[in-house]
């Protein structure tokens, strides 16, 4: 597939290179001469173009005609929208996406019709929502520090703690269980807590002992 | 007539001062305090710091009651941007997107958007001062884009 990207920052570059590594055709666009010319040396002179992105002159010339996918991610959410926006529009591309910085943005892009929108600070603050509660609530650093990671593990049909009490658990040293995502909500642990089928189970435990709460609470992880 | 003007470049404050004196009630966003000198000592018009990108901006400066929203910051893709957020989700019926790339405005026209072309109206106009033609309807000059081609 040929998939251009706009946009050669950091998240561009990356995004690159794996789709190169991945066998696709591959063209990123960057504003700046000298970024530009950082990026051939990096992913190859075949894959990188100066110009603007937003410019129809320059879609032209990178063949956004015959792009299957076009992708936007500068730093900036009015040219992504406006990159999204003439592909579509102008030049019939049947997928766009659109790096969204501003979260608040993202309904206006939907409803313009960029229906593929990635906002990283909305994954990262659903990310914090799901995985911790507000009173377990730590600071990243914290965690690093201390060596410990938040890890979720899922109770499956064949898990051998199913229908066990917490209290019936040995779990490993260093392991706190913090909370149960059960159907919409979710329960703080006690000891008279029942682990049923389908429960995800954050846990904050040392790295060490990860390995072995996965041995425990799901066998079956590949 | 409620206006909102989005950028007080040499456009938007000389619009901003036009209609303030038509005893029009102006309100001017602009991310630069710094631009804002452009409207003089004693002006008429309102002004929120901010970019015309953000709810909480429009919000202040009224957006959701206005008659019409201008977007003249001097970047195209800002302008383009804005209006949409203000056609779309404040409903605002009159809406006038300044874009300085002809083929970037050709495209919005056709997308439904009012777009002024700078170059192509200034270059209409002095066409037509050259031969002594009457000057045209705004939407004349601006399908002159339409004849360049990609």
């Amino acid at each position: 597939m040929y998939m251009i990207i706009v946009g050669g920052g950091n998240v561009g570059l990356h995004l690159a290179k794996k789709l190169i590594s991945n066998n696709h055709e591959v063209l990123l666009l960057e504003r700046d001469p000298r970024q530009a010319q950082r990026l051939a040396q990096l992913i190859g002179e075949e894959n990188v173009i100066v110009g603007d992105g937003c410019e129809m002159s320059t879609q032209k010339d990178s063949g956004f005609e015959r792009a299957d996918v076009v992708i936007a991610v500068t730093g900036e959410d009015e040219d992504n929208m406006v990159v999204c926006q003439l592909a579509k529009v102008v030049w019939n591309v049947k997928r766009v996406l659109a790096r969204v910085n501003d979260p608040a943005h993202e309904s206006l892009f939907q409803q313009i019709g960029i229906d593929d929108t990635v906002s990283a600070t909305s994954i990262i603050h659903s990310l914090i929502e799901q995985q911790i509660s507000p009173d377990v609530m730590l600071p990243v650093g914290a965690l690093a520090r201390g060596h410990l990671e938040i890890v979720e593990v899922e109770i499956g049909h064949r898990s051998p703690v199913l229908g066990k009490k917490i209290r019936e658990i040995s779990l490993p040293p260093k392991t706190n269980l913090i909370w149960i995502l059960r159907e919409e909500s979710g329960l703080a642990v006690t000891g008279d807590t029942e682990l049923r089928m389908g429960d995800m189970l954050v846990a904050l435990v040392s790295r060490d002992h990860s390995e072995e709460l996965y041995a425990l609470f799901e066998p079956d992880r590949p | 007539m409620k206006v909102v003007i989005f950028g007080c470049g040499r456009t938007g404050s000389t619009l901003a001062l036009q209609l303030a004196t038509r005893g029009h009630k102006v309100t001017i966003i602009e991310q630069n305090p710094a631009a804002l000198r452009r409207l003089g000592r004693d002006h008429n018009c309102e002004v929120v710091i901010g970019s015309g990108l953000d709810d909480d901006i429009l919000d202040r400066a009224g957006v959701r009651d206005a008659d019409v929203f201008f977007a003249l910051t001097r970047g195209d893709n800002t302008n383009l941007m804005a209006a949409q957020i203000v056609q779309l989700r404040y409903e605002v019926k009159r809406v006038c997107v300044k874009v300085a790339d002809p083929m970037r405005s050709d495209a919005y026209q056709r997308l439904g958007f009012f777009c002024i072309n700078p170059s192509s109206l200034t270059a209409g106009m002095m066409r037509d001062w050259l031969t002594s033609e009457p000057y045209a309807p705004i939407d004349e000059y601006n399908a002159l884009v339409k004849e360049l081609s990609l």
